[in-house]
């Protein structure tokens, strides 16, 4: 449900640390179901510069219009392009296709500072 | 104060996902709702609608009343048949959309759920010596089969030549030991019947009887999710979305279901007076082209970028696979092959206005 070696928000994304100061971001399992049935999603510019606290993407189901929050600052250099024409996959498998941008941080220590496995699921079960 | 329709705990062991509804606790979806719309369309889908209102009108001032009360002529029904119609104004506004029946024993009103009160007072403040109004709604449940397969499985349950009936007749009948109505109408363009039980205590046995013969056909349960992506791709207007208080039939589009020369009704100086004048806007229906989902309330332009009206229904249409909306747009505006534009937080998504229906209807229309 809630991998551990990620990292979590209060706003239900999940970041995964990569190579070269990258963090890879997508939304939780928690929130696909909440949201229901993913029918678009608008991506961000590559190359765009993000604040800790932006809104750098949005998620849409047939009902609701979920914005998506970066708790890192930097800049966007990958964008998962295949959610254009596939955005079922934010459902299907949350944790692996359904990656929505990779971000280079311009603050690594910004993600240190997110929520572990155990703290995000007292969180939803709270 | 929220109520339970009978079929409640079904639901909930079906895994339905429950919202409140017009101060209804209803499945909103069960599976997912781009699965449910499509199952309705290739196969077939069972909906809960027990949360509507029946309004069953008798005496021998009944028909004269409704003539009154609603907007279609009602005195061309025979008994079995259906139309759909407006409750209106004095100044034209809808106060509710809905299907008039005529039965063996009186007119039978089906009325939104949301307007069920509002609809009961106003037509007891309106109703004349010689008609009587009563209010079965808490006894009667309503659960609609739709899709190619619906008569099909429905044949299964009931021995009643279901071949009699085309869109927009009815007949008593018998499911097991319940009577009930069946009805050749549906609100998602596909056919399929509205099965109105009029013991409600009936509603679990039928939907499980509907249940298991649909197991072959591949039926299943649909929740409001879907039933709203269904009506908004048959292009069916949403009361309290597309149409108000505030609209007018005739701007709406539903001028076919107001018949002046049936003699006078509430609204019809208002309505005449209008078409007289021409009307200043228009529901009409558009296809986004590319991407941008429209919802209520997001603002319509024109190619200039002039604000000239807004969107009361859009959705991602998971049998079209595209994104499609409704709204008001102004007069000169409203012509099919039209550009507009779709603000879509703040972006502009081009769009274009639609001729007719988004998509053909698979109703059983009488030949």
């Amino acid at each position: 449900m809630f991998p551990a070696e990620l990292k979590y928000t209060k706003d239900h994304e999940w970041l995964k640390a990569e190579a070269g100061n990258r963090v890879r971001v997508g939304i939780t399992s928690f929130a696909q179901q909440e949201l229901g049935d993913v029918v678009f999603v608008e991506l961000p510019e590559q190359g765009a510069a993000v604040k800790s606290g932006d809104s750098f993407a949005v998620v849409e189901s047939v009902k609701a219009v979920s914005d998506i929050y970066t708790p890192v600052g930097g800049s966007i250099v990958e964008v998962n392009q295949t959610l254009a024409d596939q955005p079922e996959l934010i459902n299907e498998d949350p944790y692996g296709q359904g990656w929505i941008a990779i971000i280079e941080m311009s603050n690594p220590a910004e993600l240190a500072e997110q929520m572990n496995a155990d703290d995000y699921k007292k969180l939803i079960d709270g | 104060m929220s109520k339970r329709t009978p079929l409640y705990d079904i639901h909930v062991a079906a895994g339905a996902r429950i919202i409140d509804f017009a101060g209804w606790q209803m499945p909103v979806q069960y599976t997912g709702v781009l699965e449910e719309h499509r199952g309705v369309r290739s196969r077939a889908g069972l909906f809960d609608l027990s949360h509507m209102g029946e309004l069953f009108f008798s005496g021998p001032k009944a028909l004269a009343a409704l003539q009154q009360l609603t907007t279609n002529d009602v005195s061309l029904l025979t008994v079995g048949q259906a139309q759909y119609s407006l409750l209106c104004r004095d100044d034209g506004g809808i106060v509710d959309d809905v299907i008039i029946y005529r039965l063996n024993e009186g007119y039978m009103m089906v009325v939104n759920a949301a307007n069920i009160d509002k609809d009961v007072a106003w037509i007891s403040a309106r109703l004349p010596a010689g008609a009587t109004m009563e209010d079965r709604s808490d006894n009667t449940a309503l659960i609609a089969i739709q899709g190619p397969s619906a008569a099909a499985i429905m044949q299964k349950c009931t021995e009643y030549p279901l071949d009699n009936l085309y869109a927009f007749e009815a007949a008593q009948a018998k499911i097991g030991d319940a009577e009930v109505l069946l009805s050749r109408t549906g609100y998602t363009g596909e056919d399929g019947f509205e099965v109105y039980i009029y013991d409600n205590t009936y509603a679990s046995v039928i939907w499980e009887s509907l249940m298991k013969a649909g197991e072959p056909e591949g039926l299943l349960p649909v929740g409001l999710g879907a039933r709203d992506t269904l009506r908004l791709e048959a292009r069916l207007t949403l009361y309290g979305n597309d149409i108000d208080e505030t609209t007018s039939p005739l701007e709406a589009g539903l001028g076919f279901f107001i018949r002046f020369d049936k003699g006078d009704f509430i609204g019809r100086a208002a309505l005449a007076a209008q078409k007289a004048e021409g009307l200043k806007r228009r529901l009409v229906a558009f296809n986004v082209a590319g991407r941008g989902i429209p919802r209520h309330g997001y603002a319509l332009y024109s190619p200039s970028g002039a604000q000239i009206g807004q969107v009361t229904s859009g959705s991602y249409a998971p049998s079209l696979e595209r994104d499609i909306g409704m709204g008001y747009v102004l007069t000169k505006f409203a012509t099919p092959g039209s550009l507009i534009a779709v603000d879509v937080r703040g972006k502009a998504r081009p769009a274009e206005i639609v001729k007719g229906r988004f998509m053909p209807a698979n109703t059983r229309r009488r030949p």
